[in-house]
C-alpha cells in the first residue's frame, strides 16, 4: 500500500525527467536503448520515436500538452506539509519535504489549477513522482478535495493525472485516510453530474491507485505505464516467482478490463476534448 | 473445505476464557513473568485440593493478586511494538469468535456473485441486541490449515466485492451495517492484480462513503492498511484498546526506510499506530476497553464492551435522517489531514 520508491530510485526503475540543455542535446531512451536528439524528443511530447516508450515529464508539460493555452491558472500552491507524526527514519521528514520542494521547485506531489480543454472548463491535477515517489498526504489530499470544491462551485469537470508510488507513511495512518477523503469528494462531484477523468501515467501503484486513480468516469492511461496494487517486488516475494511479461502495465489493465482507454501522449488532449464534449455539452431539450 | 472453529467460542468448554486454558501456549515475551506466577498459583491449588490445607489458599489468594497487579502493570506500561505482538496473538478472538457472543442470531452468507466466495471476508444477516443488521469482517484462521482456508484474512478482489455485495444489500432494505476490521492487508498477489485489487478496494471506499444507512466499524486486531479501510469508511469507528491501525505493517516500514526489519519496533514507534495516538489524530472516534491481559486473556468480556459500543453508535446513528447521516460521514473524512495554508 504505502510506497516502495526508494528502492525503486535505485534500480532505476523509473529515471527523472531529462531536460533538453545544450550540454545534453542526446538522450538514451531506457527502453529500447536508442540514442535520440532531445529536441526531435522535446517534438515529440518525449515519447521515444523507436519503440513509442513515454519518458517521464514535469508536470507542466502536461499543462501545455493538456491544456488550451493560456489557460491554465494554478491554485492553492502555497499549501504545505506539516509533520503531524514527528516522524523519523534516516532522516527527519521536514527534510525529505525541503530536499523534495528543493528538487522539483513545488511545494508537494500534487498541482492543480484550472483551466480549459476544447474550451470545456476545468480542473486539473498533476502528480509529480519525482516529489517524495508523488506520494499522498495531507497536503495532497487537501488539494485534491479544494480541487473538487472548485469544481462544484464553477460546474468544471476534474481531470487527474496520477503517477505515484502511493500513501505517505510517514503521516501514517492521516495519510491512509486520505484514500478515504478523495473518493468522499468524488461522491459529492458524481452527485453534481459532473465528470471526473483520471489519466494513470508511469508508475501508479498503492493507494493512489486503490483509491482516485481507479474510480475514474473514465481511466485512461498512457502507453506502458505500471499500474497496480502492491509493488512488483512485493507480489514477486509473495509468490516466490518472476512476473509475467507486461505483468501490471497499461495493456494488461485494459485487457483485464480496468481502464477504457490506452492514449498515447499526442492523443491524450483530443480524446480528453470528445470526452468532454460527451459529458458537458449542452444539447437543447428535446420537446 | 474447512470451516473456522470457533476455538474461544462460547460452547466451548475451555471458552469461557479461563487464564489457565491458554496461559501454557502462545505467551509473548513480556507476559512470561505473570504465566510463571499463575502456573505456580495452579499447582499451589492443586495441591491445595488434595491436602485440604487452609493455609494454603491464603497463600493462593495472596498470589492471585500478585498476579492480577503484575499483569495490570504489564499492559499499562505496553510498548507499541508489544500492542502489535498482542494485536496479532494466535488467541486473539477473531471475527466469528465475536459473533457467537454479540449476535442473538446469525445466518452467514456468501459469495460475490461474480468470482467466488472468498474466506478471509465473513458476512451475514445477524442480530445484536434486537437489531437487525449485516455484519461483515475480515477473518483470520486458527492454526495452518485452517489460516491458508481464509488465506490469513488477506481478502482478494471477490472479498471485497462480496463486502460491498451485501453493504448493498442492508442498503436496499434499510438495515445498518456492522464491519469487524482484522487483516494483515489486501492479498499481493498475480492473481489479486488480475482480477484488480486496486479497483476493488477504490469502489468500496466510493460506495461506502455514499451507503445510505448507518455503518460502525471496530478494528478488532490489526487494521492493515488498505485491505482494512475497504470496510473501514463508516459512520463511526471505534477500536480495541490493544488493536493496531496502520499504513504498512512495521516491518514493511522498517524494510523501506530503515532499510532493516529488524528496525520494525522502532517502525512502530513512529508510525503512531496504536489506539491512544489514532484517537489523537482523529482516526478513529473511540477505544473500546480490553479485559486486563488483553481480549484473548478473556474474550467474554472484550465481546460485551464490543457489543455495548455497537448498541451506543447504533442508537445514536439510527434515529439520523439520510441526509444528514451522509453530510456527517462526508465532514468527518473532509477534515482529516494536516496542512498549512502559506
Ligand atoms: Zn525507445
Amino acid at each position: 500500500m504505502a510506497l516502495e520508491w526508494f528502492k525503486r530510485d535505485r534500480t532505476g526503475l523509473v529515471s527523472q525527467p531529462k531536460k533538453a540543455t545544450p550540454d545534453n542535446l542526446w538522450v538514451k531512451c531506457d527502453s529500447c536503448g536508442e540514442i535520440v536528439f532531445s529536441r526531435e524528443l522535446e517534438k515529440r511530447l518525449h515519447v521515444c520515436p523507436k519503440c513509442g516508450f513515454h519518458f517521464p515529464v514535469p508536470g507542466d508539460k502536461y499543462v501545455s500538452i493538456l491544456t488550451d493555452e493560456g489557460t491554465w491558472e494554478e491554485f492553492d500552491r502555497e499549501l504545505h506539509s506539516t509533520d503531524p507524526l514527528g516522524f523519523k527514519d534516516q532522516m527527519k521528514y521536514s527534510d525529505r519535504i525541503a530536499a523534495s520542494m528543493k528538487k522539483t521547485g513545488l511545494h508537494e506531489a500534487l498541482t492543480t489549477g484550472t483551466c480549459a480543454i476544447g474550451g470545456h472548463p476545468c480542473v486539473m491535477g498533476i502528480m509529480e513522482f519525482a516529489f517524495m515517489g508523488g506520494s499522498v498526504g495531507s497536503v495532497v489530499g487537501e488539494k485534491f478535495a479544494r480541487a473538487v470544491d472548485r469544481c462544484l462551485a464553477e460546474r468544471r469537470a476534474l481531470i487527474v493525472v496520477s503517477r505515484s508510488g502511493g500513501m505517505r507513511m510517514q503521516e501514517g495512518m492521516v495519510s491512509l485516510m486520505q484514500m478515504a477523503k478523495t473518493s468522499v469528494k468524488l461522491v459529492e462531484l458524481a452527485d453534481a453530474g459532473l465528470p471526473y477523468i483520471s489519466l494513470l501515467t508511469n508508475p501508479t501503484t498503492g493507494g493512489t491507485t486503490a483509491s482516485f486513480s481507479m474510480l475514474g468516469d473514465v481511466n485512461l492511461a498512457e502507453p506502458g505505464a505500471l499500474i497496480g496494487f502492491a509493488g512488483p517486488r512485493v507480489i514477486k516475494q509473495t509468490i516466490g516467482q518472476d512476473l509475467p511479461p507486461g505483468f501490471q502495465r497499461s495493456e494488461f489493465l485494459m485487457e483485464k478490463g480496468f481502464l477504457d482507454r490506452i492514449v498515447p501522449r499526442s492523443e491524450i488532449k483530443s480524446t480528453l476534448e470528445t470526452l468532454l464534449t460527451f459529458f458537458m455539452k449542452k444539447e437543447p431539450k428535446a420537446s | 473445505m474447512a470451516e473456522t472453529k470457533p476455538i474461544l467460542g462460547a460452547n466451548h468448554g475451555a471458552a469461557g476464557g479461563g487464564r489457565s486454558s491458554f496461559a501454557d501456549t502462545y505467551v509473548m515475551d513480556f507476559e512470561k513473568p505473570v504465566a510463571e506466577l499463575e502456573r505456580k498459583i495452579a499447582e499451589m491449588r492443586s495441591l491445595a485440593t488434595g491436602s485440604g490445607m487452609k493455609s494454603l489458599s491464603v497463600e493462593i489468594d495472596r498470589m492471585e493478586k500478585k498476579a492480577a497487579h503484575m499483569r495490570q502493570e504489564v499492559y499499562r506500561n505496553l510498548s507499541p511494538w508489544q500492542k502489535v505482538q498482542i494485536a496479532r496473538h494466535p488467541r486473539r478472538p477473531y471475527t466469528l469468535d465475536y459473533v457467537t457472543r454479540i449476535c442473538d442470531s446469525w445466518l452467514e452468507l456468501h459469495g460475490d456473485r461474480g468470482f467466488a466466495d472468498d474466506h478471509a471476508m465473513v458476512a451475514g444477516m445477524a442480530s445484536i441486541g434486537g437489531i437487525d443488521v449485516m455484519l461483515i469482517g475480515h477473518q483470520k484462521g486458527r492454526g495452518t490449515k485452517d489460516n491458508l482456508f481464509r488465506n490469513f484474512a488477506m481478502a482478494n478482489p471477490e472479498g471485497y466485492r462480496k463486502a460491498l455485495r451485501f453493504m448493498r444489500l442492508a442498503a436496499k432494505f434499510r438495515r445498518p451495517v456492522i464491519t469487524l476490521i482484522d487483516t494483515p492487508g489486501a492479498y499481493p498477489g498475480l492473481g489479486a492484480e488480475e482480477r484488480g485489487q486496486a479497483e476493488a478496494i477504490a469502489r468500496n471506499l466510493y460506495e461506502m462513503a455514499r451507503l445510505p444507512v448507518p455503518i460502525v466499524g471496530i478494528v478488532i486486531g490489526e487494521g492493515g492498511s488498505g485491505g482494512a479501510l475497504a470496510i473501514s469508511v463508516t459512520d463511526e469507528i471505534h477500536i480495541l484498546e490493544y488493536a493496531i491501525y496502520s499504513v504498512i505493517s512495521p516491518e514493511g516500514c522498517a524494510s523501506i526506510l530503515y532499510r532493516d526489519a529488524g528496525q520494525a519496533p522502532q517502525a512502530a514507534e513512529s508510525l503512531r499506530l496504536t489506539a491512544p495516538d489514532l484517537l489523537k489524530f482523529n482516526i478513529v472516534d473511540g477505544i473500546i476497553a480490553e479485559p486486563s491481559g488483553g481480549a484473548h486473556n478473556d474474550p467474554d468480556v472484550a465481546a460485551a464492551n464490543v457489543k455495548a459500543q455497537i448498541l451506543t453508535s447504533l442508537d445514536r446513528l439510527i434515529p439520523l435522517p439520510e441526509d444528514r447521516l451522509l453530510a456527517a460521514r462526508h465532514k468527518k473524512y473532509e477534515k482529516i489531514g494536516f496542512w498549512l495554508d502559506h
